[in-house]
């Protein structure tokens, strides 16, 4: 089984057990291991966005050398984590005078040669999607699913890489491949609002509703995501909405490694996915072959 | 709202300091507004994007008295576009940074919900709070 050293992150040891405990099945059910590396912290959540700040870079650089001390690749499943990390990662090999006065703060030296990779990444450069398919022995034949990328996984562009940042197409793909229906829909690259449901959370609901509206009126059953504040955010404006309750459901929100093990055949205990969740995935799934479309 | 202008202005060590603090060149904007063209929370600031960096460009203190640059959830929306290569997300946080150092009574922080994931109560203090 090949193993892969993983960063877990603060958000998924509480609240999104869900995202870990489905990441980490999903993967076994395709070989693959996602092994806790030693000694994380938190990685500060927000990569420090001006230039004379020392002390939140911190937090970043030790989590790097002490993966760095284990393995030459580290995977993240939360898009905040794999921003904060692959954008600390990045300026360790920019900027060595920085790099320098970080490893002296820290006491403790990164000096680069790390991957870091976003779980998406592995599934699609190393696993590959052809391989997915094959080894879906249950596809989610038909699902509409309205995939939200939000920001941190893919902005800066520059910087992260990891899709087009404007037509994006990794978390569609790995829905094609588990059968899904990915509904294209104007507002997938939007922000939810994210740290703003704090202090100013009629700002975020705004911002969040108009995901969940743009979702569904192209379509989509359900939402799926890669971050659990923006989930909190979807699901936490839609309780807010006194307008959306009277008229609708909420719209589900889940990880997509909740819907890649669902495919894969991992019990829905073990993906931790809700009785509602459950019910909408499988009453949307269609049975007949004819009805999934292909990329 | 009318502002003087001034050469006092213009030469108002304000610009220099965002410029320093955010790493970004603001003489590169030529005030095109694709930035609040984008920006989701444009339509709930009082000051667009786009005037942010001209309040600056033209060094009006007035720009603290706006509550665009508290409401930026640095999305990168505006980087994404800007045919300048400016990131407004830093200038905001560079706004937020100045003011948060010279007056904590700014930190607004409310009770959040148990279910708030931590990422997002420490995006918060990270962001609203000068540390």
């Amino acid at each position: 089984m090949q193993s892969y050293l993983y960063f877990p992150g603060c958000s998924l040891r509480t609240v999104a057990r869900d995202f870990e405990d489905s990441a980490r099945a999903s993967a076994r059910a395709l070989g693959l291991e996602l092994k806790e590396m030693q000694g994380w912290l938190c990685c500060g959540a927000v990569f420090p966005n001006v230039a004379d700040n020392v002390m939140t870079n911190a937090g970043p650089n030790r989590i790097l050398a002490r993966a760095r001390a284990e393995s030459d690749t580290l995977v993240t499943l939360c898009a905040g984590c794999h921003n904060v990390l692959k954008r600390a990662n990045l300026q360790a090999k920019r900027n060595a005078i920085k790099q320098e006065q970080i490893n002296e703060f820290n006491e403790e030296r990164y000096e680069g040669g790390l991957g870091v990779l976003h779980f998406l990444e592995v599934l699609r450069d190393r696993v590959g999607f052809s391989a997915i398919r094959e080894a879906a022995k249950m596809p989610l034949r038909g699902l509409p699913v309205g995939a939200y990328y939000g920001c941190l996984l893919l902005r800066p562009f520059e910087e992260m890489k990891l899709d087009d940042p404007h037509r994006p197409s990794v978390l569609e793909n790995l829905l094609f491949s588990i059968g899904c229906v990915p509904v294209d829909y104007p507002s997938r690259t939007e922000c939810c609002g994210s740290f703003l449901g704090v202090g100013a959370p009629d700002a975020m609901a705004l911002l969040s509703r108009n995901v969940v509206q743009a979702a569904r009126s192209h379509g989509a059953k359900l939402l799926t995501v890669s971050c659990p504040l923006c989930k909190y955010n979807l699901e936490a404006s839609q309780k807010q909405d006194p307008a959306a309750s009277s008229s609708s459901e909420p719209l589900p929100v889940v990880y997509f490694t909740q819907l890649l093990g669902l495919a894969l055949g991992v019990s829905p205990e073990d993906l931790r996915l809700s009785d509602t969740q459950l019910q909408t995935i499988r009453g949307s799934v269609k049975s007949t072959v004819e009805s999934v479309s292909q990329p | 709202m009318a502002h003087q202008i001034s050469a006092a202005t213009v030469t108002s060590p304000l610009l220099r300091k965002v410029e320093r603090i955010s790493g970004q060149n603001l003489s590169l904007c030529y005030q095109c507004g694709k930035c609040s063209a984008t920006c989701p929370l444009a339509p709930q600031m009082d000051l667009m994007p786009h005037l942010v960096i001209r309040y600056l460009q033209l060094g009006l203190e007035q720009v603290f008295d706006a509550k665009s640059y508290w409401l930026c959830a640095t999305c990168f929306s505006c980087e994404t576009q800007c045919p300048r290569g400016l990131d407004v997300s830093k200038v905001c946080e560079a706004l937020r940074t100045i003011k948060l150092r010279n007056d904590l009574r700014d930190l607004k922080i409310e009770k959040p919900s148990p279910e708030m994931p931590q990422q997002g109560l420490v995006s918060a203090f990270r962001k609203l709070s000068p540390y």
